[in-house]
């Protein structure tokens, strides 16, 4: 199921910060929209997003469904080239899915 | 006179609930039942509650960034920025949106307080943002104007 959904993972190093940005294809949906036949389309969203450096959490990051579809995030933190930084998403039908890359 | 007492005592149980309610007792027990997802509070009051924001100060060192007129409500740019020291967790609310709690972004040492990400807005809202420096809030908000919205329908 992972592979259903793609994450992209981007850390770049400059000046003692790495900043972190990541894409993941995901629908996000609400739970408020309708198919044609005006069923409720049940809510898929991704609620919990762990970033980690080096095994060390830097950012967690829990989403409702009004984050927008194929979600998008960026910040930085302290860190130096060679860091690993892992990120694991979750959503709410159990699906998970990683990136891990290395800061050069 | 059984009944007359029956009615006399539910009242008399009912009014002080409502008094002690109004205040204390149903919104903290509500909160207890929410604190494990503000995400599901449907106002933004529940959703502060639940989140156990009693109290945010408007701080000038707090920043929301967010276009004026959203060109795509389904896909809307924010970014907020504190410069307070020691700054451990950022949420975002859009005020308008069915569930106002958009995201919670729990920081670990060494992060900069500083998170973009994009929303869906259902209609033209607030964009506030709460971040927390040891046991206070502090908010910023940024009017976003959006013409079509991105929530369904």
């Amino acid at each position: 199921m992972a592979n259903k959904f793609k994450t992209r993972l981007k850390v770049k190093e400059k000046g003692g910060k790495v900043n972190v940005k990541a894409i993941v294809s995901h629908p996000m949906l609400t739970g408020l929209t309708k198919d044609k036949k005006g069923n409720k389309i049940p809510e898929h969203f991704i609620h919990e997003v762990i970033v980690t450096a080096n095994d060390k959490v830097v950012m967690t990051a829990n989403w409702g469904p009004a984050v927008s579809k194929d979600p998008y995030i960026s910040f930085d933190y302290a860190g130096q080239p060679g860091d690993i930084v892992k990120l694991v998403w979750t959503d709410n039908q159990g699906n998970t899915g990683e990136a891990e890359k290395k800061v050069k | 006179m059984k009944r007359r007492t029956f009615l006399k005592n539910t009242f008399a149980a009912t009014a002080s609930g409502a008094a002690l309610g109004s205040g204390l007792m149903s919104s903290s027990v509500f909160a207890e039942e929410d604190s494990a997802n503000p995400f599901k509070a449907s106002s933004l009051e529940d959703a502060l509650k639940a989140a156990g924001i009693t109290e945010h100060e408007e701080s000038d060192k707090v920043t929301v960034k967010a276009p004026d007129l959203a060109e795509n409500a389904a896909v809307v740019p924010v970014e907020v920025k504190s410069s307070l020291e020691n700054t451990s967790e950022i949420r975002i609310f859009i005020v308008n949106n069915p569930t106002p709690h958009a995201a919670n972004f729990t920081l670990g040492e060494g992060t900069n307080a500083l998170v973009k990400c994009r929303f869906k807005m259902g209609k033209s809202s607030d964009v506030i943002g709460v971040v927390k420096v040891g046991d206070k809030f502090f908010s910023a908000k940024k009017a976003v104007k959006v013409t079509k919205g991105g929530c369904g329908g």
